[in-house]
């Protein structure tokens, strides 16, 4: 059996080593970009923990139970991320994959064909998972003393913990496959692992953990102590990895955790292989199945047909295609949902800040509608790099398509743009709008943040189609993973390059006419130094719009494929 | 009305296509032949305008390809090998989006694709998102959208892959109709039957350079003697010893 798995698992492991020795232009600034930025997200994470642990340590009596309850939030985080991540890649790795076929008609052994998608299924969805576990274990080590046999500790639990949540979701896999055929699970899921993404941050959220850090917020403080003995949830391997961990850390290791962990992880293993024997062969039948696709133009096509139609036959017939394209797949609209949230909870965020009392001056007033347009500016580039980044890329199979016709690259860069853009704009004026009611702005930084967020939507959709085109992933088929890549992350970087020089170039004129007008007595507004300061931040704005797009229009004339 | 001029095309020391010569008259339904990686569909992505080429030129319908990419791509319609169209839109819509790149729109078009949807037997699907097509029904798909704008030349690659007898019969009988009414048709295949019995003249391509380009008649002379049908035509051209020591392999 072994020899079949390594026969199962050669494929994988020589498309890796070849992708990594594959000489690619660039490769070498790209490994050292990631690199940096990998060490500086390390060094943060790892900073801020040692921090609030070492503050923690300090506290006599209930430091460790603090420490303790925070590692588990974090890892019942993990936990429930792990379990969302394996349910939607085992559909892949068991059900959607490529080389199924070619598996299914050779003669291979039921129990190695699991295994060997069962490990593909744990390494795909737990990588970033362990990526960030990384710098948490290594505060909670440090700040502890934890010792070199705390590392050997670390990975001792953390095998099964990972273990547990991939045969767990391939067994839900499994059965909803068999409940549904798999294009449909797919589409099932995807929405499901949305509203639990978004139904876990919205929970963090509204336990407000920052409540444990301020005691004075309980009755008393048995009550505070009682609350951080009870363990959140017993029952979770998050739980048991979490005692192990303190255990070791405090000095009283207690081995039925770490028990618990490696008896589940084999029962969880044992049964979803029986489960795998049972219910795979129909299963997999079932996933040849494609749903029911059915789509006819109604009113709303004919009304949209008739709307579009000063755009021209060419421009209409693009932007039809583009939004039917996004609506009709799960994968894609269903993140809008994640959208939503994001911006409910900007928007929450906004109205709890404490912008009154003792020691909020005028400057501070005045510095929150700047930080909240940078913030937004940051959330309509998260935005932009999730749904106008891909657009080139996703050409990529039908590229010959568009190649072969008469159609300008300039015409289709365009069109991308302006379906990007418009409900990118509507976004970004809702989320200034809403926020600076909230924080109620004077009209004049009203006016300001409008004029700003304006240009800046334009801005970070032209480095979007930019950037998209110039690094496009043309072989992938999920639009998620595109922004993840090497240009989304240089896209990121330069959005937040532009984002921040626009607040620099406007901050200055605007605190320099407010301080006129607010104190200045007779002094005359600074209007010089504000059409300056405006006229360089809309120039930067324009740059970053047009630029970008000329440099990916002579990139698509260029490209053959 | 397709000429092809000294064209090359190289991949880095690799010249996959070596200074091809080529003229394709209106009306005429032109064979291009060749083993696996002669560089038949590298030459029809040129002429496609999908590919550049690395030197010589491409003129459609008197058009340098070059020098007004937009209006010679106005004149062509291409069918590729592999039918890759976007899973999420429906045949008939996949047909307007089509036009519409051509700058086509309205009633003629809702007509004629309505038709060749009909006489590919894809009318019952025309609502259904591609995503749920067989790759002969995709295939015909394509085919059907490279003929909605009315193009005056079509560049086929592979067309009779994946199918069926009867849609395979269908297009036989639309190209010979087509190119019959004045347009012209470029073709690679593989299913010598097909391009014996279909094509004006044939060209074969090996390893980037035409070997012969003429009638069947023409292509019989230059194969020399002792051969009569395309099969042993090709295989003497190319040089593919046929029943090279195929029991040593069997019994390998």
């Amino acid at each position: 059996m072994l020899d079949e798995l390594r026969t199962l698992l050669a494929p994988k492991w020589l498309t890796a080593r070849a992708r990594a020795r594959k000489k690619e232009r660039g490769r070498a600034a790209r490994t050292a970009i990631l690199l940096t930025i990998g060490t500086i997200f390390w060094a943060f994470a790892f900073g801020l923990l040692y921090r609030l642990l070492a503050y923690f340590r300090g506290v006599p009596e209930i430091g460790p139970l603090l420490a303790g309850k925070l590692l588990g939030l974090i890892l019942v985080s993990f936990f429930s991320i792990l379990l969302l991540s394996n349910v939607i890649t085992a559909l892949s790795s068991f059900f959607l994959a490529r080389d199924l076929d070619l598996l299914a008609s050779a003669p291979v052994d039921w129990l190695s064909l699991y295994t060997a998608k069962l490990l593909e299924t744990v390494l795909n969805s737990s990588w970033m998972v362990v990526l960030m576990a990384v710098p948490m274990v290594t505060a909670y080590g440090t700040v502890y003393d934890g010792g070199p046999a705390f590392i050997a500790l670390a990975v001792l639990t953390f095998v099964p913990f990972l273990v547990i949540p991939a045969a767990l979701g391939s067994a839900i896999t499994l059965v909803l496959v068999n409940a549904f055929p798999a294009r449909r699970t797919r589409d099932i899921l995807s929405v499901i692992a949305v509203l639990a993404a978004a139904g876990l941050v919205v929970l963090f959220r509204l336990l407000r953990p920052e409540k444990l850090a301020r005691p004075e917020g309980f009755r008393s403080l048995v009550e505070f102590i009682s609350i951080l003995r009870t363990p959140t949830s017993p029952l979770l391997p998050s739980e048991w990895l979490s005692r192990s961990i303190m255990g070791w850390l405090t000095g009283s290791l207690d081995l039925l955790p770490l028990y618990l962990l490696w008896s589940s992880a084999a029962a969880a293993v044992v049964l979803g292989a029986l489960l795998h024997r049972r219910l795979y062969a129909r299963g997999f039948t079932k996933a040849q199945e494609s749903g029911e696709r059915w789509a006819c133009e109604g009113w709303t096509g004919r009304t949209a047909r008739w709307m579009l139609a000063p755009l021209g036959v060419v421009r209409r017939e693009l932007v039809l295609k583009e939004v039917r394209v996004f609506f009709r797949d799960t994968t894609q609209w269903s993140q809008l949902i994640l959208l939503a949230v994001l911006v409910v909870l900007y928007v929450f965020n906004i109205k709890f800040l404490p912008l009154t009392g003792d020691g909020i001056t005028f400057f501070i007033v005045n510095l929150v509608p700047f930080l909240n347009l940078a913030l937004a500016g940051f959330v309509l580039a998260s935005v932009a790099a999730r749904f106008v980044f891909p657009g080139v890329s996703l050409e990529g199979r039908t590229w010959w398509l568009l190649r072969a016709s008469p159609l300008p690259v300039r015409e289709l860069l365009w069109s991308k743009f302006w379906v990007g853009t418009l409900p990118l704009l509507v976004l970004a004026l809702a989320i200034v709008g809403v926020t600076n009611s909230l924080l109620h702005v004077s009209p004049f930084m009203f006016a300001v943040s409008v004029f700003t967020i304006t240009l800046m939507t334009f801005a970070l959709a032209g480095l979007a189609i930019g950037f998209g085109t110039v690094f496009p992933r043309f072989e992938t088929e999920n639009a998620a993973q595109i922004p993840t890549s090497f240009g989304g992350l240089l896209y990121m970087m330069s959005a937040v390059g532009v984002i921040g020089a626009v607040i620099v170039l406007e901050a200055r004129p605007v605190y320099s006419y407010l301080s006129a007008v607010s104190f200045g007595g007779g002094e005359s507004p600074p209007v010089i130094e504000l059409v300056l300061g405006f006229g360089l931040a809309a120039a930067v704005c324009l740059t970053a719009t047009f630029w970008p797009i000329r440099i990916a229009q002579a990139r698509l004339e260029a490209l053959e494929r | 009305m397709i000429e092809l001029r000294s064209l090359t095309k190289r991949y880095g020391s690799f010249t996959a296509v070596n200074a091809v010569d080529l003229d394709v008259p209106r009306g005429e339904l032109f064979g291009f032949l060749g083993p696996n990686g002669a560089g038949k569909t590298t030459t029809l992505r040129m002429i496609a305008g999908i590919l550049r080429p690395s030197s010589g030129s491409i003129r459609i319908a008197n058009i340098d390809i070059a020098a007004d990419p937009v209006a010679a791509k106005q004149k062509l319609g291409f069918i590729p090998d592999r039918p890759f169209i976007y899973e999420k839109l429906t045949g008939v819509e996949f047909l307007r989006f089509v036009a519409g790149l051509y700058g086509q729109s309205g009633d003629e078009v809702e007509r004629r694709g309505r038709e060749l949807l009909a006489l590919f037997d894809l009318e019952e699907w025309r609502d259904e998102l591609v995503e749920s097509y067989s790759h002969g029904m995709r295939q015909k798909l394509i085919i059907s959208s490279a003929f909605v704008h009315k193009p005056e030349v079509i560049v086929v690659d592979e067309p009779m892959v994946g199918l069926d007898p009867k849609a395979a019969r269908t297009l036989k009988d639309l190209f010979r109709e087509y190119t019959r009414r004045g347009h012209t048709i470029m073709m690679s295949t593989h299913t010598l039957e097909v391009a014996q019995t279909l094509c004006d003249r044939i060209a074969i391509i090996q390893r980037g350079v035409i070997r012969a380009c003429g009638t069947m008649d023409d292509l019989r002379a230059s194969a020399e003697s002792g051969v009569s049908g395309l099969e042993d035509i090709f295989l003497r051209l190319t040089g593919e010893g046929l029943a090279r020591e195929l029991v040593e392999v069997l019994n390998a």
